[in-house]
C-alpha cells in the first residue's frame, strides 16, 4: 500500500511526520523521498548510501543536413524550445524542453535525434537496521521534477515492504500531483493557522480531482480546537492526529534527529495511523500483513 | 531594408515597445518603400515560457535585417544572432523618433543580451 504525505502549504512537517512514521513501522515499510528539488530525509538517519543511478531524459539534437527546413519540428512544439534561425538552422533550448517526443515525431527527414540527457538521480539508502530508503534527486538547473519523482516511484522494490511511504513535494502543482497520483491514500499535513488552512483547502480540492481518499494531521497544534479542527468538522473530514507544538521535538530536528527521538511516546499511535491508512484502503483487511 | 520595431500601437505614431518577448505588436518598416506591416506577436496561449524565442521566430519569418527595441534576453539574442539579424536598443519614444535616431546611427548595437532569462 502506498500513502503519500503530502501537505499545501511547505514547512508544516511533511518529512518530519514521514520520517517518524516510518522509524515508528520500520519493520513493514520502505520509505521514497519524492520531495526531488530539495530531499532530506537521508540527513536523519546514518544511511549507508549506494551508488546514484542516473535519471534521464530524451532531449531533441538537431542533424543539420538531413534538414529540409520545413520547420515542422518548430510547428509541432508547444513550449518553444525550438526555433528556425534560418534554412537548415533549428536552434534547441533543452531547459525549455518537456521531453515530449512531438518535434521527433513531426520530422519527416530524421533530421531530429532524441539524445538521452541526465537531469537527476535516484539512491538507495541502506540503514543500519536494513531499512530502506530511495530518494530522488533533481540535478541543479535542471527543472523537470516530475519526471525524476516518476522515476523515483518506479525504482521502489517490487518485493517491498507492506508499505510505501511517500514524502511528496509542497504545494499543489504538478510536483505534488506526481507524488500522489500512485497513491492509495494521502495523509496531508498542515498546521492551524490561515496560510495552512488555505492551502489545506487546495490540496484537498486536488485530491478530490484525483479521486484520491485522505486524513488531515495537524503539526505543531497549539489548541486541540483550532481552525483546522473546527473545518473539518464542518465538512466532514478525517482529522487523524494532532502533534502538540513542542520545543523538544525543534531541537531534535535541528541537531538532524527525528521526531521518535524526541518523544518516543508517538511510537503507538504512529503504528495505529498506519494500521488505520491501511483500514480506509482496504476494510476487509484481507491483504494487510503487519 | 526591412526593419521590425516592438510596438505597443499598430502606426509609426505609437511608442516603441520596451518589451521584446511580450510586446503587443511588431512594425515592420521597409526604408525603400516606406511601406509599413503590422505583424501581431502572437503566442502560444498554453506556453507559459519561451515568449522571446517565438518573438524572434515571428521578426526572422517576417524578413526583417534588423530589430529594434527597448531590451533582449539571452534566448531570443541567440536565435536572432543565429539569423543574423542585429539588435538596436531605444527608449520608449515614437516610432518616426526611433526610425530617425536610426538613420543617423544613434542608435546602440546589442552585443550580448541586456536582460536576463525569465527561466532557469
Amino acid at each position: 500500500m502506498k500513502i503519500a504525505i503530502a501537505s499545501g502549504k511547505g514547512g508544516t512537517g511533511k518529512t518530519s511526520l514521514a520520517l517518524a512514521l516510518f522509524m515508528a513501522n520500520q519493520e513493514r515499510c520502505v520509505l521514497v523521498d519524492c520531495d526531488v528539488e530539495e530531499p532530506n530525509c537521508h540527513l536523519f538517519l546514518p544511511w549507508q548510501r549506494q551508488p546514484q543511478i542516473p535519471v534521464t531524459r530524451p532531449i531533441p539534437q538537431f542533424i543539420a543536413e538531413n534538414c529540409q527546413s520545413c520547420s515542422q519540428c518548430v510547428e509541432a512544439c508547444q513550449f518553444n524550445a525550438l526555433a528556425q534561425a534560418g534554412p537548415q538552422n533549428i536552434l534547441v533550448f533543452a531547459e525549455l524542453c518537456h521531453s515530449c517526443g512531438g518535434c521527433f515525431l513531426a520530422c519527416p527527414h530524421q533530421a531530429i535525434q532524441e539524445v538521452q540527457t541526465e537531469i537527476g538521480t535516484i539512491e538507495h539508502l541502506i540503514s543500519t537496521q536494513g531499512e530502506e530508503c530511495i530518494m530522488g534527486t533533481l540535478g541543479v538547473g535542471h527543472s523537470s521534477a516530475p519526471s525524476v519523482i516518476q522515476t523515483t516511484l518506479q525504482h521502489v522494490p517490487r518485493k517491498a515492504q507492506a508499505f510505501t511511504l511517500i514524502d511528496s513535494p509542497p504545494g499543489t502543482a504538478c510536483t505534488f500531483v506526481a507524488a500522489v497520483e500512485k497513491a492509495d491514500f494521502v495523509l496531508l499535513v498542515t498546521e492551524a493557522t490561515p496560510f495552512g488552512l488555505h492551502d489545506l483547502q487546495l490540496a484537498i480540492q486536488a485530491l478530490q480531482d484525483l479521486k484520491k481518499d485522505f486524513a488531515i494531521i495537524v503539526n505543531r497544534m497549539q489548541k486541540p480546537d483550532n481552525i483546522i479542527q473546527q473545518f473539518c468538522t464542518q465538512h466532514g473530514h478525517k482529522l487523524w492526529l494532532q502533534i502538540p507544538e513542542s520545543r523538544q521535538i525543534a531541537e531534535a530536528y535541528s541537531q538532524g534527529n527525528h521526531l521518535l527521538k524526541a518523544q518516543p511516546q508517538y511510537t503507538q499511535p504512529l503504528r495505529n495511523l498506519l494500521d488505520r491508512c491501511a483500514q480506509q484502503i482496504n476494510p476487509t483487511g484481507h491483504h494487510v500483513s503487519s | 531594408m526591412k526593419i521590425a520595431l516592438t510596438t505597443q500601437g499598430s502606426t509609426l505614431e505609437a511608442l516603441l515597445d520596451p518589451r521584446f518577448g511580450r510586446c503587443r505588436f511588431f512594425i515592420l518598416f521597409d526604408s525603400e518603400t516606406q511601406l509599413i506591416s503590422v505583424i501581431e506577436n502572437t503566442q502560444q496561449l498554453n506556453a507559459t515560457q519561451g515568449a522571446g524565442i517565438q518573438a524572434a521566430q515571428h521578426v526572422i519569418r517576417a524578413g526583417a535585417q534588423a530589430l529594434i527595441s527597448g531590451h533582449c534576453g539571452p534566448k531570443a539574442f541567440r536565435v536572432l544572432k543565429a539569423a543574423g539579424i542585429p539588435i538596436y536598443l531605444s527608449d520608449a519614444k515614437p516610432l518616426t523618433e526611433v526610425l530617425q535616431l536610426f538613420d543617423q546611427k544613434a542608435l546602440n548595437e546589442l552585443t550580448s543580451p541586456d536582460v536576463e532569462g525569465h527561466w532557469v
